[in-house]
C-alpha cells in the first residue's frame, strides 16, 4: 500500500460506467487546514492517551486504536451536512470524536465508568449518540453494514436529503451480509456511502491472504455500485471524495463505495504481536505519509501558522485529552443496579 | 508426563490428528500465517503446508459451509471460529446443513466437521467477546457439543471429535486456556504447568464423547458443571465446607445421564452451574432431566446458578459472572432447603 497510496488508482469499470473517478484533492483554505489539523490531532492524542491508560490497567479487554487513520473520518466529516448519519465497527473512537461526541464520555466508557456514553456497559466497541447521529460502535465484523443500509433506507423514506456513512474494514469486506446490503442499496437507490477503510490488515491477516479482489472500490461492480480509491492518508483527498460521494447520494443516484487506502500504526488491539508486518513498513508510512504531518507541513510552508500557533493547538488538544483522562480515571464505577437497566424483560 | 497449557493441548490434538490422517484440514480467521489469535494453531501451517492449515477470510458462514462440503467429500475439517460470539452468520449452515446432512441423505452422507470456538467471559471482552452459546447448539438435534475443562481432556476430546463421523461443536472456555480459573479474579491463577490436569501425554489418545467425570467426590449434594464452572464450583465447595460431588459433564450432547442420575440419587440434592444466561440455558434441560429421572430421590428443589439474563457487561464483569460467592450461596440454600 505504501506505493498504492501514492500512485493514481486505475480507472475501474464501474468508474467508467458512472463517470466517476477519484477527484483531485480539495484545495483547503487556511481555516480548513487548521480545522483538519486540530481534529486529527485530537484523535491522535486521545488514542495515545487511551493506549497509556490501557497500559496502566485503567482500560481492560479490547481497545482498537485509530492512530494513522485520522484523515479518513476527519475528511469525511468535513463533507457532511447536519443530520447525516455515521455507523462503524469497533475501531471507533476516532469516528466518535469526529462526530463531536464528548471526549470525557468516550474515555470514561473505555474505563467502564458511569460517566461513559454507555454508562460503562458497552466498552470500547459500543457507544452511540442519537443527538450526534452516531449509530455505533459495533463489535461484530461486518454486522453494521446492513444497519447502515437501513439508515439510508430511512433517509429515503423520509426524503430528508441525508446520507448514511457506513464504515467497515478490508476484513469485513468479505462478509456475506456486505453483499446482501450492496444489492439492496443499489436496487432501492439508497443514499449510503460505503467507506471501506483498507488499512491492509484484517487483524493479523493481510489483504492479499484474505481477498481475491484487493481493489475494494471494485467490490460493488456486480451491483452497479460505483467505487473510487482514495488516498486515505491525505485529508484533502478524503474531503473531495466525500464531497463527490455525498453529492452523488443526495442526487438520488443510490449508493457509492469509497475505498480509503489507509494504515494503522498500532496493533489490531492491544495484545498484537505484530509479526505479520515489518517495523520498517510501519516506520515508512509514519515518516512518509502521516496524515497530520502532511497538514502541518502545508500550514508551515504556506505560513498559515507559526510554530507557536501550532503549539497552542497542540496544548489545547492535550488539555481536552488530559481532562477526559482525568475524568475517566476518577469517575465512579457504575452503580450495581445498572446491571439491570436497559434490558428487555 | 509433559505438562501443557490448554492452548498447547488443543494444538497438539490437531497436530496428532493431522499427522495420522491426511484428510484432516485446519482453517479459520488468522489461523494459518498468524497461528490463531489465541495461538492454538501456531506452527501447523509451517509443518503441514498451506493446503492443510490456512487462513480464511472473515466470513463465518463461508467457513462452516465450505467445511460441510469438504466433509461431504471425505475430508475432515477442523475449523476455528475466532470467538463463539462470531458464529451467528454460520448458525444457518450449522443447523440447516451440518446437523441434518446424515438425516436428509438417508445416511448416505455424514458431516465429520469440528467447529472450535473460544467461549465464555472473564477477559473483559464485553458483550461481543464473552458469550456462552452452548444451548443454541444443544437445542439442535444433530450436533454434538463438547466443553473441556482442562488440557488433558481438551486434547483427548478434540481428537475424539475430529475422529467422530458427525458434526461436533467444540467450545473452549478461554478463561481456562492458561490455568484453572476459579472465579477469584483478584488472585493469581495456578498455571497448568503446576496442575495435575495439565499433564498431557504425547501422541494419540482420546477421551470419549458422552462421558462425564467426577471431579470431586462428595455426599451432600451434586453439582453439575462444565468448563470454567467446574473450578468455580470446587472453590465454592471448599469455601462453604459443603461436601459437594462435582460432576464435570465434558460433553453436553451426548449427555452422560447415567453419571448424573447415579450421583443425584445418592446425594438427593442438585445444583446446576453455568456461565451462560439462565433462561432457556442448558441448565434448564439438566434440571428437567434430573426432575424426570430422580424426582423421588430429591430432598430439595433443583437449583440453578447462571449468568444474569442480560448482555455481558463491559464494566461490572464480576457482578455478572457467577463466581464462587454466588455458587456458594446456592449450595448453602440447597442444603438448608
Amino acid at each position: 500500500m505504501a506505493t498504492a497510496a501514492r500512485k493514481a488508482p486505475a480507472k475501474s469499470k464501474s468508474e467508467a460506467k458512472s463517470g466517476l473517478s477519484a477527484p483531485k484533492p480539495a484545495e483547503f483554505t487556511k481555516d480548513e487546514e487548521l480545522a483538519a489539523y486540530r481534529h486529527m490531532l485530537l484523535i491522535r492524542r486521545f488514542e495515545e492517551k487511551a493506549g497509556q491508560l490501557y497500559g496502566m490497567g485503567f482500560i481492560g479487554g479490547f481497545c482498537h486504536l485509530y492512530i494513522g487513520q485520522e484523515a479518513v473520518v476527519t475528511g469525511m466529516k468535513m463533507a457532511l451536512i447536519d443530520g447525516d448519519q455515521m455507523i462503524t465497527a469497533y475501531r471507533d473512537h476516532g469516528h466518535m470524536l469526529a462526530m463531536e461526541l464528548s471526549p470525557r464520555g468516550v474515555m470514561a466508557e473505555l474505563t467502564g465508568r458511569r460517566g461513559g456514553l454507555s454508562r460503562g456497559k458497552g466498552g470500547s466497541m459500543h457507544m452511540f449518540s442519537k443527538e450526534k447521529h452516531f449509530y455505533g460502535g459495533h463489535g461484530i465484523v461486518g454486522a453494521q453494514v446492513s444497519l447502515g443500509t437501513g439508515l439510508a433506507f430511512a433517509n429515503r423514506y423520509r426524503d430528508n436529503n441525508n446520507v448514511s456513512l457506513t464504515y467497515f474494514g478490508d476484513g469485513a469486506a468479505n462478509q456475506g451480509q456486505v453483499y446482501e446490503s450492496f444489492n439492496m442499496a443499489s436496487l432501492w437507490k439508497l443514499p449510503v456511502i460505503y467507506i471501506i477503510e483498507n488499512n491492509r490488515y484484517a487483524m493479523g491477516t493481510s489483504v492479499s491472504r484474505s481477498s481475491a479482489e484487493t481493489n475494494f472500490s471494485h467490490r460493488g461492480a456486480s451491483f452497479k455500485i460505483p467505487g473510487i480509491q482514495v488516498d486515505g492518508m491525505d485529508v484533502r483527498a478524503v474531503k473531495s471524495a466525500g464531497d463527490q460521494a455525498t453529492e452523488w447520494c443526495r442526487g438520488g443516484n443510490g449508493p457509492i463505495i469509497l475505498e480509503m487506502q489507509t494504515y494503522r500504526y498500532r496493533g489490531h488491539s492491544m495484545s498484537d504481536p505484530a509479526k505479520y508486518r515489518s517495523k520498517e513498513e510501519v516506520q515508512k508510512m509514519r515518516s512518509e505519509h502521516d496524515p497530520i504531518e502532511q497538514v502541518k507541513a502545508r500550514l508551515t510552508e504556506k505560513k498559515w501558522a507559526t510554530e507557536d500557533e501550532l503549539k497552542a493547538i497542540d496544548k489545547e488538544v492535550r488539555d481536552i485529552v488530559a481532562d477526559a483522562a482525568e475524568f475517566a480515571q476518577n469517575d465512579a464505577e457504575p452503580d450495581p443496579s445498572e446491571l439491570w437497566t436497559d434490558i428487555v424483560l | 508426563m509433559p505438562r501443557r497449557t490448554m492452548i498447547e493441548a488443543i494444538r497438539d490434538a490437531m497436530d496428532v490428528s493431522m499427522e495420522r490422517d491426511e484428510r484432516v484440514v485446519v482453517f479459520g480467521e488468522d489461523v494459518g500465517f498468524f497461528g490463531g489469535v489465541f495461538r492454538c494453531t501456531q506452527g501447523l501451517q509451517a509443518k503441514y503446508g498451506k493446503s492443510r492449515c490456512f487462513d480464511a477470510p472473515i466470513n463465518e458462514s463461508g467457513i462452516v459451509g465450505s467445511a460441510i462440503g469438504m466433509a461431504a467429500y471425505g475430508l475432515k475439517p477442523c475449523v476455528e471460529i475466532q470467538f463463539a460470539d462470531y458464529m451467528y452468520p454460520a448458525y444457518d449452515q450449522l443447523t440447516q446443513e451440518a446437523a441434518r446432512l446424515r438425516y436428509r441423505s438417508n445416511g448416505d452422507f455424514t458431516c465429520p466437521i469440528v467447529v472450535r470456538m473460544p467461549t465464555g467471559g472473564g477477559i473483559f471482552g464485553g458483550q461481543t467477546h464473552s458469550q456462552s452459546p452452548e444451548a443454541l447448539f444443544t437445542h439442535v438435534s444433530g450436533l454434538k457439543t463438547v466443553v473441556p475443562s482442562n488440557p488433558h481432556d481438551a486434547k483427548g476430546l478434540l481428537i475424539a471429535a475430529i475422529e467422530d463421523p458427525d458434526p461436533v461443536i467444540f467450545l473452549e472456555p478461554k478463561r481456562l486456556y492458561n490455568g484453572p480459573f476459579d472465579g477469584h479474579h483478584d488472585r493469581p491463577v495456578t498455571p497448568w504447568s503446576k496442575h495435575e490436569l495439565g499433564e498431557v501425554a504425547d501422541g494419540h489418545y482420546t477421551v470419549p464423547l458422552g462421558k462425564a467425570v467426577i471431579r470431586r467426590a462428595g455426599s451432600a449434594l451434586t453439582v453439575l458443571a462444565y468448563g470454567t464452572m467446574v473450578y468455580v464450583a470446587q472453590a465454592a465447595a471448599e469455601e462453604t465446607g459443603i461436601d459437594a460431588e462435582i460432576i464435570d459433564l465434558r460433553t453436553l450432547l451426548p449427555l452422560d445421564l447415567d453419571a448424573i442420575v447415579a450421583s443425584v440419587k445418592k446425594t438427593g440434592r442438585c445444583v446446576i452451574v453455568h456461565e451462560a444466561t439462565l433462561t432457556s440455558g442448558f441448565g434448564a434441560e439438566l434440571s428437567a432431566l434430573v426432575q424426570e429421572t430422580c424426582f423421588y430421590h430429591l430432598e430439595a428443589p433443583v437449583a440453578r446458578v447462571a449468568g444474569w439474563d442480560t448482555p455481558y457487561p463491559h464494566a461490572q464483569e464480576w457482578d455478572y459472572f457467577p463466581g464462587p460467592a454466588r455458587v456458594g450461596r446456592a449450595l448453602i440454600e440447597t442444603m438448608e432447603a
